[in-house]
């Protein structure tokens, strides 16, 4: 037998792992970037005062009330509101005019966690008067992120960075015009998830759903692999309609998609592209 | 026993990084023959300035590491801001927004751990000048992968704390100042 390096032996671990994840209960890690998911796993190993990774497949195998929790360290995503405040201003300035001539719009927040974009993306749409006509869908794999997106409550101390992403993305309102301060807690106003659905859907493993002409997904597919990217990438080319528009996070590219032609750059510094006519 | 040739180097640093980084990067020739991955913690706010900096300094090539792109030799990727920098076992770049690590995005920690992964005792780690800790769990993990290590000597670093904690956690790390850390590395890059 040939010495095998401890790190070697979990990344066994992870492999089999993550096919117990998937076989016992249909999520799919497996073709998630290798790196971030083994930090992931590590800590959440850590967390549950576990010897191995092979000792937290054990538990989560036999106990389904271990999901949810390793669910919580799996798909954690931080993020605020109007993150990276450029992004919205190209939307408002650059995205939103285009968006002006449809009847009806819809919008797909695709990895919305615990819904910062998306309400990001409601008060950006009343400020320029789209909201009434537009359809948002947000959609996660993990059932807390989505009941706490739909929620739409956040510690007050987060509040003053959204207020200043606010503004710098030409905010045309105050934020607080758009939440309730209560203890220690800023609770947004209910009528901006008016037009929302909340709903559970894969990149992974579900289809199209609709016919959208803005597509919102940063900083997800940077937790797949390359196989897996060209998945979530072609869902996306198959949603949009034509001239439709996508943004993904301000380091993803498609650069390394095989669905790269079915783009366009439209804001190439804000990384947004637009659907070319099939 | 001869050690394995070096296939990537990592550095990290902090406070007085810029002033450090500026003594080490631009003094190598530009037939250095390795990768080169920093973190080097800014304000979040202040975004990436770092590589266009560099850039025009360097005899290699500088660039903000992307997501999913292949390591190349002789160049010098910059963690982003706001993004920790990882190497994935296919030595590709991989970023992610997970949670700061050791309040720090990016953290040294989260590119060491991974790179040590990826590159076991082909790697070479340099914990360079700073005012925390990041970066010693980092070095111990290169380490333990059987990398070479090297710290910035805490006397002469403009700050020590960073430097000293790796000592700490890496015992075996060889203490140098900035110049002798630069003769290492010329030597390291030479094909």
């Amino acid at each position: 037998m040939s010495p095998v390096a401890p790190h070697e032996v979990e990344d066994i671990e992870i492999q089999l792992l993550l096919e117990a994840l998937f076989q016992r209960y249909h999520y799919d890690f497996r073709h998630y970037a290798r790196a971030s998911i083994k930090r992931r796993l590590l800590q959440a190993r850590t967390h549950f005062g576990l010897q191995s990774l092979t000792a937290l497949q054990e538990r989560v195998l036999h106990d389904p009330e271990m999901l949810p929790r390793l669910l919580g360290f799996l798909t954690v995503q931080v993020s605020e509101m109007f993150r990276d405040p450029a992004y919205f201003r190209a939307l408002r300035e650059q995205v939103l005019p285009h968006l002006r001539t449809y009847p009806s719009l819809k919008v797909w927040i695709a990895g919305c966690s615990a819904g910062e974009e998306v309400y990001s993306l409601a008060i950006l749409f009343r400020e320029e008067g789209l909201f009434e006509r537009t359809m948002f869908y947000a959609t996660d794999i993990n059932p807390d992120a989505l009941r706490a997106a739909e929620a739409g409550v956040y510690s007050l101390d987060r509040i003053r960075k959204f207020t200043e992403n606010h503004q710098k993305s030409g905010g045309r309102t105050s934020l607080s015009d758009y939440y309730t301060a209560n203890y220690g807690r800023a609770v947004f106003d209910k009528s901006l998830r008016a037009n929302v659905v909340f709903s559970d859907h894969s990149l992974v493993s579900d289809a199209v759903f609709g016919e959208m002409q803005l597509i919102s997904c940063r900083n997800v597919m940077i937790y797949f692999d390359r196989p897996l990217q060209d998945r979530a990438v072609g869902l996306f080319k198959d949603s949009l309609a034509r001239g439709g528009f996508l943004g993904i996070g301000s380091k993803e590219s498609l650069r390394f998609s095989r669905h790269v032609g079915a783009f366009a750059d439209f804001v190439p510094e804000e990384k947004i592209y637009r659907r070319r006519e099939p | 026993m001869k050690p394995p040739p070096a296939r990537a180097v990592v550095m990290g640093a902090s406070a007085g990084g810029v002033q450090a980084l500026l003594a080490l990067l631009p003094s190598l020739p530009a037939d250095f023959n390795l990768p080169i991955l920093v973190v080097l913690h800014v304000p979040a706010d202040r975004s990436n300035v770092l590589a266009p900096l560099f850039a025009s300094k360097c005899a290699l090539a500088v660039k903000e590491a992307e997501d999913k792109e292949p390591v190349e030799p002789g160049v010098i990727y910059f963690a982003p801001s706001d993004y920790h920098l990882l190497v994935e076992a296919d030595g590709s770049l991989a970023l992610s927004s997970d949670e700061p690590v050791n309040y720090s995005r990016p953290s040294i920690d989260v590119l060491f751990e991974s790179a040590a992964d990826a590159y076991g005792p082909g790697l070479v780690g340099l914990v360079l000048t700073g005012a925390n800790e990041d970066g010693a769990a980092g070095l111990k993990a290169v380490a333990a992968a059987g990398g070479l290590t090297f710290v910035e000597d805490p006397a002469s670093a403009h700050a020590r704390t960073m430097p000293e904690a790796a000592l700490r956690a890496c015992p075996v790390a060889q203490v140098m100042s900035l110049a002798r850390i630069l003769e290492v590395l010329k030597g390291l890059g030479q094909a």
